[in-house]
């Protein structure tokens, strides 16, 4: 029980309806941590719940071994010594920087009050703002400034709820390296949630995938790419798109894509299998005997992603450096590179 | 029902229309009408009017307000005012509405035949109507009669904490104060207010039937008020009021010098009349016998006119000798007196 | 191109004329409102009157200390009824708060000087109760100590009894209307939820806690009736001392103009303590989890609202209705409908026509928000300080003035008199209760369209939208709540209102108000009931209609919207 935050069988619910359930999770002393998944899967509702604005109807929430959040028993949020960024920053509109940042050091004398704001606002580096009001920021400062604020009482957990997703992208990855960053520097143990990948992969350590309420797979950003648990991380993770086969016994597949590496076992001769294409996983080959017609195209400025046909109907993605420029109906001559091609066994729905 | 700003919108529109509308809103018109500024309230003057209308065929228009109130709407609407009667309840307004020049001498044999000469303007530009008189009311049981005698005893150290009155708002209180001034002088007068506040029982509020009330719940032994309160409260009253009416009795003072103060409701024809013989007829009307005792009977006030008899209630309570100073010498020093009191004091 | 440069540049000029007209109105409106005010300012520019002396030497240093207190008391319970009634009803959950939701608005529909009757009734020496307790004790007079209800502390508890659904009304939309990130913002930084509610809540909530006691403050300041009953000297009743009493219009007049200079800078104050501070959402709405109260606590909360709905309306109504129906038999019936027709039509005229007002000075405020036409708004919003009485003075002189000028100029010209055109009718009597009650509306949509972001504006001028269109299409829908709360405090406000109708009014027109006052400053109460009920239940007919709209939207438990949220994702 050295674990820093843990969750065991947790589960929210208002009324019938179950919010999030069964969830299991821990997270180390300095870690970062981060709650991904699409809307609606319950992510920030288990936020909440760690923050202590919602009531748990199953399991238990430690913070430093110390029961939280149980059924029945909550601890007011104001005691739980958890600081939260909120999605739209939730700055007191009436305070200046200063005393927004100021708001959680009731215990502090007035002398060394002033003196943790100073510290909270270099550290965010807005000391020149500290007189200012919070509609006189930029979203970006404001940010900085929730930041500060909910860092000041030194929380034993920071929570962040979509906590860039008010702002513009080139902002939004500049400041979540910054904040990943700042929260590393000073060994903050943290949460954050977001429904974007690219978030949670610059920031988080590890990372807790969720859909409709349920924990999917928790594991490190690298291990979320390329080793799956299912095809719903597969395709909430990163690009690519799932086709099915089946392979003869040498491992070559029917529809003369290629042959597996044979360290995937999983799999009987004759048998459908899914397969999931990352999109550098079919390599441009202009003197590949291979030509698929393309069915859709676009641009990443150093890249096209080329979707291309396959005889079946199926389709598989493709990136090409962005000189290559095809147009839609051509074909393009690729490569397929399938070592380390990611195997699920077939859906009962998708042999049907 | 929900707000439909289409609707709105539309509505805000014709609102300049229907507001152009609301300035044609003008009472029908009559082949004889009078238009009557009062300060005498609805209820108590429309039944006469109406009497008015229909023995002479000739429409009334009502406004009622305050006295002052109605002298400035007077004044500012110059001469063009669609007034042709101005009515108040007393003679200060009567005098200030006869200097600020928005009423005009009639001449009426009956008018001068029948109100005295100290009810009514010398020259006829204002005729008092009815006679209202301020009167001490004592606790019965508490208080003797022979102990009271006049309003000047009334400041005498027996009384200390005894007494109860309204605040010198009032324009009772004030033209009694008047009357103080114009019979006293004003040194006697502010001296007599020293000792009057010295007997107050509690700080002047309320009204006259609020005083009566006290006195009859032994929170005080004497009251100064208006007769008429107290004939109303017990003739017309709710039962608690009956019975505190009848644990008080009503005393005039200085009958044996100038007299009980009276004060007098009355009407003049404004200077923009544009009905003037109207005008005149509805003043005329007002003096006569029946509106007299009408006035005395309802709203249990003395009769102006020499030749009608106050009320049987208001003959049981004894006839009285009323002051006759000249109430447009009350409404002269009515100023003064607010200053006195001021001065004095009281609330 | 060169077409296309032509469009551009006409687009461009349409626009700038769209909002330059928009601020003409404004200005034009804001004038012309402020015509009887400025008249009243103006007195101050005239000699003053030896009378001067002797007011300042005997009574003025008590009608100011009294109105002072009178301010400081009314002030402070109006803000403490109405900020809790508020919080209850917005913020918590209780048995009974459905009800007290609407419930509590009813004491606004009481005429302050009506309920100062029915308390006195009630309490007075005379009274059932003391009168009971003399019999029960054998007491007499001076044995005992009994509360003064004819005290200035008395005028305070009736004033802050009728007045408080003012706070009461705004601050219960501000507080509904609070993102509740902010306020879990604050529990998460280690404030407990009555710290939250004093540092951030309450705070969040001060331009609509201020616009509420700043309009019971107006209200308190220009009462008369009340305080004359109680025997306590206010600044109004010295003035009104000094006009009736004194026969000196002129000096009542300066008088008045001190008192709205005072109140001007009151608000100038207020408004300069936060200056920089912004109150509106910088976020998605989201509907405030209501606190559940359990045990105890719901009991009070219970109680609470329950004392306050029968000390402001309960207790006051039933005496009037007992008084009521010893005179029922004895009532013309048809005389009787026909002024609630009247008092009913005027007030709803009235309402409307502030409501026009209103939108355009705030919203005139919102596009072009410069000195000029903030002044220029509050200084047509002035009127609501000034006693009633003083106000119809301020709008029979121009009228008259007009009127007569038009007359003597077609005298002189076409030997025709035109007579008095505007004076005494329906229209001058709605100016002046637009004069008197502009400040309620515009408060109320001011303190509404403050809480909507500039951000919502420019998007949809930006998507093309005139001025007039974001109004209708954004502002509007948005502010259906202040707009249907402007209406029914203004609605009510005309229903109670007396000085203004009594001098202003045409011949033969009379209303509720006019009809219950008459009565009861002749003394006789019991006849005035009935006409004050009818103003307390018609009163009470907005009261339920805006309660039925506002609970439509509040029925949907926040709970049940986040639940439709998720499914529907």
């Amino acid at each position: 029980m050295n674990s820093q935050l843990a969750l065991q069988g947790v589960a929210v619910s208002y009324g019938d309806y179950t919010a999030a359930q069964e969830v299991t999770l821990s997270l180390e002393q300095g870690q970062i941590g981060c709650l991904l998944g699409p809307s609606g899967c319950g992510k920030t509702t288990l936020l909440r719940a760690i923050a202590g604005f919602e009531q748990v109807s199953a399991g238990t929430i430690k913070l430093r071994g110390q029961a939280i959040s149980r059924p029945g028993a909550q601890l007011p949020p104001e005691q739980r010594k958890v600081g939260m960024v909120f999605q739209d920053f939730a700055l007191f509109p009436h305070l200046n920087v200063q005393r927004n940042v100021g708001f959680g050091l009731h215990a502090m004398d007035r002398k060394s009050r002033a003196q943790r704001v100073q510290e909270m606002l270099s550290l965010v580096n807005l000391e020149a703002y500290a007189k200012s009001y919070p509609h006189e920021l930029s979203g970006g400062q404001q940010q900085r400034v929730a930041l500060a604020r909910a860092l000041a009482p030194n929380p034993e957990i920071l929570l962040l709820d979509e906590p860039f997703s008010n702002l513009d992208s080139e902002l939004r990855e500049q400041l979540a390296t910054e904040v990943r960053q700042l929260l590393k520097r000073n060994g903050v143990t943290a949460i954050l949630v977001t429904h974007d990948q690219n978030e949670a992969f610059a920031v988080a350590d590890q990372i807790t995938l969720m859909r409709d309420g349920r924990v999917v797979q928790i594991d490190t950003p690298y291990n979320l790419y390329h080793n799956p648990a299912s095809e719903f991380v597969a395709e909430f993770i990163g690009q690519g798109s799932i086709i099915t086969v089946s392979v003869d016994d040498t491992g070559e597949l029917d529809n003369g894509l290629g042959i597996l590496d044979m360290g995937h076992r999983h799999w009987q001769a004759g048998e459908s299998l899914r397969l999931l294409v990352r999109p550098d996983d079919v390599e441009y080959d202009d003197f590949s005997s291979l030509s698929l017609p393309i069915v859709s195209k676009s641009f990443r400025g150093a890249h096209y992603l080329y979707e291309l046909g396959l005889p079946d109907g199926q389709s598989v993605p493709c990136m090409t450096p962005s000189h290559v420029d095809r147009s839609v109906g051509q074909t393009l001559s690729v490569k397929f590179n399938l070592q380390h091609v990611v195997v699920f066994p077939a859906l009962k729905e998708a042999q049907s | 029902m929900r707000f439909n700003y289409q609707t709105a919108g539309r509505l805000a529109s014709v609102l300049l229309a229907v507001f152009a509308s609301l300035a044609l809103f003008t009472p029908s018109s009559y082949a004889k009408t009078v238009n009557v500024y009062s300060a005498r309230q609805e209820a108590l003057i429309k039944p006469m009017l109406d009497k008015f209308s229909e023995e002479t065929g000739i429409h009334v228009n009502l406004i009622t307000g305050g006295g002052d109130a109605l002298l400035t709407r007077l004044r500012t609407e110059g001469r063009n005012s669609p007034a042709d009667v101005l009515l108040t309840v007393d003679a200060g307004r009567l005098y200030r509405a006869k200097e600020a020049g928005v009423l005009q001498a009639v001449q009426s044999e009956y008018l001068e035949q029948a109100i005295p000469a100290h009810l009514r303007d010398s020259e006829g530009y204002w005729f008092g109507l009815s006679v209202r008189a301020r009167v001490i009311a004592y606790a019965s049981d508490r208080v003797k009669a022979e102990q009271l005698s006049t309003y000047e005893a009334l400041a005498e150290p027996q009384w200390r904490k005894r007494l109860c009155v309204r605040s010198s708002n009032n324009i009772y209180n004030q033209s009694m104060v008047a009357s103080m001034l114009s019979t006293q002088g004003k040194e006697a007068t502010e001296h007599w207010l020293k000792g009057l506040l010295a007997n107050f029982a509690r700080p002047p509020q309320g009204g006259d039937r609020d005083q009566i009330k006290a006195v009859a719940a032994g929170q005080c032994d004497l009251a100064l008020v208006n007769s008429y309160y107290y004939g109303a409260m017990l003739e017309l009253g709710s039962p608690e009021e009956q019975a505190a009416a009848q644990k008080v009795a009503l005393f005039f003072p200085n009958q044996d010098d100038r007299g009980t103060h009276i004060n007098i409701s009355g009407a003049g024809v404004t200077k923009a009349a544009k009905h003037v013989a109207e005008a005149t007829a509805l003043i005329e009307f007002l003096a006569r016998p029946e509106a007299q005792q009408w006035y005395a009977e309802t709203n249990y006030e003395y009769p102006a006119s020499k030749d009608i008899e106050a009320s049987s209630l208001l003959k049981s309570w004894g006839d009285f000798k009323a002051d006759s100073v000249d109430v447009t010498e009350l409404g002269r020093l009515n100023p003064q007196a607010v200053m006195a009191m001021d001065r004095a004091k009281w609330k | 191109m060169e077409i296309n440069t032509t469009t551009t540049s006409t687009q461009v000029l349409h626009r700038g004329r769209g909002s330059f007209s928009w601020r003409a109105l404004m200005l034009l409106t804001a004038a012309i409102i402020a015509i009887p005010v400025l008249i009243i300012v103006a007195s101050l520019l005239q000699n003053y009157s030896p009378v001067w002396e002797h007011l300042l030497d005997t009574v003025l240093r008590d009608y100011v200390l009294n109105s002072l207190l009178l301010m400081l008391g009314v002030g402070s319970g109006t803000l403490v009824l109405g900020v809790s009634a508020a919080w209850l009803t917005a913020m918590c959950e209780f048995p009974g708060r459905r009800v007290f939701n609407w419930a509590l608005l009813l004491p606004m529909a009481m005429p302050a000087y009506i309920i100062a009757y029915t308390y006195t009734g009630m309490l007075d020496f005379s009274g059932p109760i003391q009168s009971a307790l003399r019999s029960h004790f054998d007491w007499g007079f001076g044995d005992y100590y009994f509360p003064e209800i004819r005290s200035l502390g008395g005028a305070i508890c009736m004033l802050s009894l009728v007045l408080y659904p003012y706070v009461y009304l705004l601050v219960r939309v501000a507080f509904s209307e609070q993102s509740t990130a902010v306020l879990e913002a604050s529990r998460s930084l280690g404030k407990g939820p009555w710290k939250t509610l004093f540092l951030v809540a309450l705070p969040m909530a001060r331009p609509a806690i201020a616009a509420g006691v700043s309009l019971a403050l107006m209200e308190a300041l220009a009462d008369f009736g009340t305080v004359d009953y109680f025997g306590v000297s206010t600044f109004t009743t010295g003035i009104f001392r000094t006009w009736y009493g004194l026969g000196e219009l002129r000096a009542a007049a300066q008088l008045a103009a001190f008192l709205l200079l005072f109140v001007f800078i009151l608000f100038v104050l207020e408004q300069y303590s936060r200056r920089r501070m912004r109150f509106h959402h910088n976020s998605v709405q989201q509907k405030p989890t209501r606190i559940m109260l359990k045990g105890w606590r719901a009991g009070c909360a219970f109680l609470l609202a329950l004392t306050i709905v029968t000390a402001g309306f309960l207790l006051p109504a039933l005496q009037l209705a007992s008084w009521a129906s010893e005179r029922l038999a004895s009532t013309d019936v048809s005389g009787f409908m026909t002024l609630v027709t009247s008092s009913f039509t005027l007030a709803a005229i009235a309402s409307t026509c502030c409501l026009v007002l209103a939108l355009i000075l705030a919203y005139g405020k919102r596009l072009h928000p410069g000195p000029l036409e903030r002044q220029a708004a509050r200084v047509s919003s002035m009127g609501y300080a000034v006693p009633g009485t003083v106000i119809a003075v301020g709008v029979l002189i121009p009228f008259a003035w007009m009127d007569n000028r038009v007359d003597a100029l077609m005298r002189e010209h076409f030997n025709i008199s035109t007579g008095l055109v505007l004076s005494g009718t329906l229209a001058a009597l709605v100016f002046a209760y637009v004069v008197r009650f502009l400040s309620v509306s515009l408060q109320t949509v001011d303190s509404g369209l403050a809480r909507i972001r500039p951000s919502i504006d420019e998007s949809a001028r930006s998507l093309g939208k005139g001025p007039l269109q974001v109004l209708q299409h954004i502002h509007l829908p948005m502010l259906r709540g202040s707009v249907a709360t402007a209406l029914l405090l203004v609605f009510v406000d005309v229903l109670k209102e007396l000085p203004t109708t009594l001098i202003l009014r045409p011949f033969n027109f009379n209303t509720l108000a006019v009809r219950a006052y008459e009565l009861a400053s002749d003394e006789r109460l019991a006849d005035a009931a009935l006409p004050a009920l009818a103003i307390v239940l018609i009163g009470l007919l907005p009261v339920t209609l805006m309660t039925r709209t506002s609970s439509a939207t509040a029925a949907i438990h926040p709970r049940a919207k986040q639940l439709n949220k998720d499914h529907h994702e």
